[in-house]
């Protein structure tokens, strides 16, 4: 069946088997690699993307739920060659090693810091427990995380 | 050897690889694909034993877009994956073929592949395949009786002996013989991107190319040549990004071999790519053993000698590593203390779980495991404080390098240099351990099960016993070092980056590393071991000071400057007593240079060398855990609230990046420790195929880790004084939270197994008489 999704802005209408699962077709239909699968039952979070405003584990959705809808993935992040805060924030900490987990992280973290950009440590630290990473030891994601969030509060 | 930090060297300097990888632009496995390519599916064993009776494949045959189905028939001709070492007679009966021949050995044995056109319809056609199995009884334990393998032939597949001195005389003359059972629970690296395989056959070139390879391409290479009878110049690796190593990734397994074989057959790339259940059961498993450990000491608490009985669960079949890990097991035990008198049998036993192999610090996250609990059960019987005990064992400063009679990775171990002593008191200084003893007694003397643990271990790096790297400067000044090293995401291209810029005299981010291409240089080491950085960083200062002669001899001909006038700084020769004077640029010679050019005279072509670094030895950093562990007693859970690892490097060329490894390092070895286990029921069926099972460290679990990170013992086996830190982290990790899991139970002997879980803390809780029995500080 035919469905239209709206990826990081751009229109893609995509002939999908309703089994299909949305990381599949964004990646497979669409182009869209950046967005990883690793464990395929919404545990790990490597393949977190933001659909309608809402942080979601692509591999447990469909294409056909996401129909119509507005999704951004990790492509979507920065504007051309300047950095999102948060990506600036990830190399500046080193917050990653394979990289394999990042586009997850940097997806998670942007829904957290763009739904409260006041967001508490603690309440980062419950977030971003929600994603695995088996490199880093997660201490850096958080102070990347944390730098970011003080960045993106300062009024420029 | 200059000790200070240079420009690069020594810096902390932001990591070359992170640009596409946060920008979601990295080039993973999975993320490759090729025109026409078919898809590969694995049928797998779903019996831990038995024999294969029959295979239908009609039904899977049947659906449009299936285009062919094997059993172990259909590729009888590919030899077993062979050990990467070499054929070792004895061992070889239980090499892996890439698809069960007769018997399965293990839930997740493949049985049978399945191709198509769509990886969704592989998965369908897999599913109706029918495998019928005739149901044996499975060995689940090395430390039951053996049983026969094949005809003829034990599960037992060898015993490995180490040892030197004279056991029996220092048991017979001991004050004290304490005796432990200790066991390592079965866990692995589990990175978070599966493994996968893209195999490509191209007919114009005649090149068979497999994508999707990891941590020693041009071993695997040879390997893998040699099983396909071709040549290694019409065989290829290709290493993209990859999502963790570990150990476990990088390695041959059937489905490399399976990928190949088919490209080749059907002149169509095949891609495979695993998922994550199937990770779980067919990827390398590591680290269970099972140790019987005797020690012999005198009244001052100084050991006499060790005896160590090991059973060492090896799953269904030998893979590439052989018996590396149950030898370094037996070769690495003792250190950093004085053992007199040392003997290790282990049991190197086969059983019907996956196979398993290297996972970060084989052989020394189980030693150092075993060997500190010893330690500390040393401590408690002779009324010594655990640092105490430590203390009087250590070899001293003044003994190295410190030959010992025994062999870790076929090498003589000769620990090259150190002050075991000293880093101690670093250690215990720098977490001030008396104030913190203290406020650890107020707690306890509150109710709190809380208790302070210390591990000291011996790592060893930098496996030779050669590397080399080439080195090009192209017109534009850019600078490209071509190495046979290998990325599994540990900063390989930055560290490279770095040794080449500080040797050169160019801006590191100037410099483009490769790694992991066989068709770019005919030799490499890949990335284990902890060898990447000794090795190849080395072998890259070797070229790197090649180039930099040539240059300079071509600019001080240009320049008409004595070449001992010149320097280099930021990719331009200038004479540093002349800073305004007369310049070139690396690209201007390099353009000079170029085979047409007439202002070349007698000089080879091209700013370009190649570099070899030889070592006769590995070097053997070191490194003391400390760590405050908190029990709640409700749930069981064993809270981590501080970890401490002080780590001798030599030097350390990005500490960024060395301390990055040390935390992850660290999380990992926190998960074999509390939470990571493989189990398996009565009829070995694994009980762990998902996150939701088989579980590893969030956020909430690891502590910040306080690292003290020293540069007091430089290696005297490399010119750039460095020792490896990829291991450093995880190594003793079980060995320090088990140290402080017991004392904060306050009943010494009760952890002897890893992982420690909630329920083996509540057991130990209930049958507890209640009144928790102090224990030595």
């Amino acid at each position: 069946m035919k469905i239209t999704l709206t990826l990081n802005g751009n229109k893609h209408q995509v002939d999908v088997e309703p089994r299909h699962t949305l990381t599949d077709v964004i990646r497979d239909a669409c182009g869209y690699t950046g967005t990883h699968l690793g464990c395929e039952h919404g545990v790990c979070g490597a393949c977190t993307i933001i659909v309608d405003g809402e942080a979601i584990r692509a591999c447990l959705m469909f294409a056909i739920q996401a129909d119509g809808r507005t999704i951004r993935t990790i492509e979507g992040l920065a504007q051309g060659n300047t950095l999102h805060p948060l990506q600036e924030a990830f190399v500046k900490h080193h917050a990653l090693q394979c990289g394999y987990c990042t586009p997850g992280f940097l997806m998670l973290a942007t829904h957290a810091l763009e739904k409260n950009p006041d967001i508490t440590d603690a309440e980062l630290q419950d977030v971003l427990s929600s994603n695995l990473c088996r490199c880093t030891g997660y201490q850096n994601i958080l102070a990347a995380v944390q730098d970011a969030r003080d960045t993106m509060r300062t009024p420029s | 050897m200059n000790k200070q930090p240079g420009q690069y060297f020594g810096q902390p300097l932001q990591r070359l690889e992170d640009q596409p990888l946060v920008r979601g632009q990295g080039c993973f496995a999975a993320d490759i694909s090729f025109p026409y390519q078919l898809h590969m599916r694995v049928v797998r064993s779903d019996h831990a034993h038995g024999r294969i009776l029959s295979i239908d494949t009609s039904a899977a045959a049947a659906l449009p877009g299936v285009v062919a189905i094997w059993t172990a028939d259909d590729v009888a001709d590919i030899p077993p994956i062979d050990f990467r070492e070499g054929s070792v007679e004895k061992l070889a009966p239980f090499r892996q073929h890439i698809l069960a021949q007769g018997k399965v050995r293990y839930v997740g044995d493949p049985v049978a592949v399945v191709f198509a056109t769509d990886a969704y319809l592989a998965e369908d056609a897999a599913d109706l395949v029918r495998v019928d199995i005739e149901e044996l009884v499975p060995l689940l334990s090395a430390d039951d009786a053996p049983q026969e393998f094949s005809p003829g032939l034990l599960t037992e597949a060898t015993i490995c002996s180490q040892g030197y001195g004279d056991v029996e005389a220092a048991f017979k003359q001991a004050h004290a013989i304490v005796e432990l059972d200790l066991s390592i629970g079965r866990h692995t690296g589990v990175p978070l991107e599966t493994r996968g395989a893209i195999g490509r056959y191209d007919a114009a070139r005649d090149v068979l190319e497999l994508h999707g390879a990891a941590k020693v391409p041009h071993r695997n290479r040879e390997s893998l040549a040699k099983m396909l009878s071709r040549s290694t110049t019409s065989l290829h690796l290709y290493e993209g990004h990859v999502g963790g190593g570990f150990g476990v990734r990088g390695e041959i397994y059937p489905e490399d071999v399976l990928v190949l074989v088919a490209a080749l057959r059907f002149n169509r790339p095949v891609k495979w790519i695993e998922d994550r259940r199937e990770h779980l059961m067919a990827t390398n498993h590591s680290r269970q053993q099972h140790h019987r450990i005797r020690a012999a000491v005198d009244a001052n608490g100084l050991l006499l000698g060790i005896e160590n009985e090991v059973w060492h669960d090896q799953g269904a079949y030998i893979r590439t590593h052989g018996t590396r890990i149950a030898d370094m097991t037996c070769g690495i035990l003792p250190y950093p203390y004085k053992v007199p008198a040392y003997q290790a049998d282990l049991h190197f036993r086969l059983t019907n779980k996956t196979p398993a192999a290297t996972y970060r610090a084989p052989g020394r996250y189980e030693a150092n495991f075993v060997r500190e609990r010893l330690l500390d059960a040393i401590a408690i019987r002779l009324g010594l404080s655990r640092i105490e005990v430590r203390r009087r064992n250590l070899i001293r400063q003044e003994e190295m390098p410190y030959e010992a009679p025994l062999m870790a990775l076929g090498e003589h171990i000769v620990l090259d240099s150190g002050d075991y002593e000293g880093l101690l008191d670093k250690s215990l200084a720098s977490i001030k351990c008396v104030e913190l003893e203290a406020e650890v007694a107020a707690r306890k003397a509150n109710g709190e099960l809380v208790g302070l643990g210390l591990a000291m271990f011996v790592e060893k790096s930098g496996l030779g016993p050669t590397d080399g790297a080439r080195i090009n400067v192209d017109s534009s000044g850019t600078v490209e070092v071509v190495t046979g090293g290998a990325s599994v995401g540990q900063g390989f291209e930055t560290v490279m980056a770095q040794v080449c810029a500080e040797t050169l005299g160019v801006a590191y981010t100037k410099i483009r590393v490769v790694h992991g291409r066989t068709d770019r240089i005919e030799y490499g080491i890949g990335a284990h071991a902890s060898r990447a950085t000794v090795m190849t960083a080395n072998a890259t200062r070797e070229a790197a000071l090649l180039v930099r002669k040539k240059a300079l001899t071509v600019a001080a001909e240009l320049l008409q400057t004595p070449e001992d006038q010149l320097d280099i700084a930021n990719g331009i020769v200038f004479r540093p007593s002349q800073p305004q004077g007369p310049s070139i640029s690396l690209g201007e010679i390099a353009q000079r240079l170029r085979p047409l050019s007439p202002n070349r005279g007698d000089h080879i072509p091209g700013l370009c060398a190649e570099g070899w670094f030889n070592t006769d030895h590995q070097v053997y950093p070191y490194g003391v855990f400390i760590a405050l562990a908190r029990i709640d007693p409700g749930t069981g859970a064993v809270i981590v609230e501080r970890i401490q690892i002080a780590y001798e490097i030599g030097r350390a060329i990005n500490p960024m990046l060395v301390k990055g490894q040390i935390m992850g390092g660290f999380a990992q070895g926190l998960g074999g420790a509390l939470l990571e286990e493989f189990r398996y029921d009565d009829r070995g069926q694994p009980l762990c195929l998902t996150f939701a099972d088989y579980l590893m460290p969030t956020l909430l679990d690891v502590p910040p880790v306080e690292i003290l990170l020293c540069e007091d013992a430089p290696s005297p086996c490399n010119p750039l004084g460095i020792k490896g830190a990829g291991e450093s982290g995880i190594a003793a990790a079980g060995a320090v939270i088990a140290s402080a899991v017991e004392d904060a139970l306050g009943l010494p002997g009760v952890i002897r197994s890893l992982p420690i879980t909630p329920h083996m803390i509540k057991d130990i809780l209930r049958k507890s008489s209640g009144t928790p029995v102090e224990m030595c500080p």
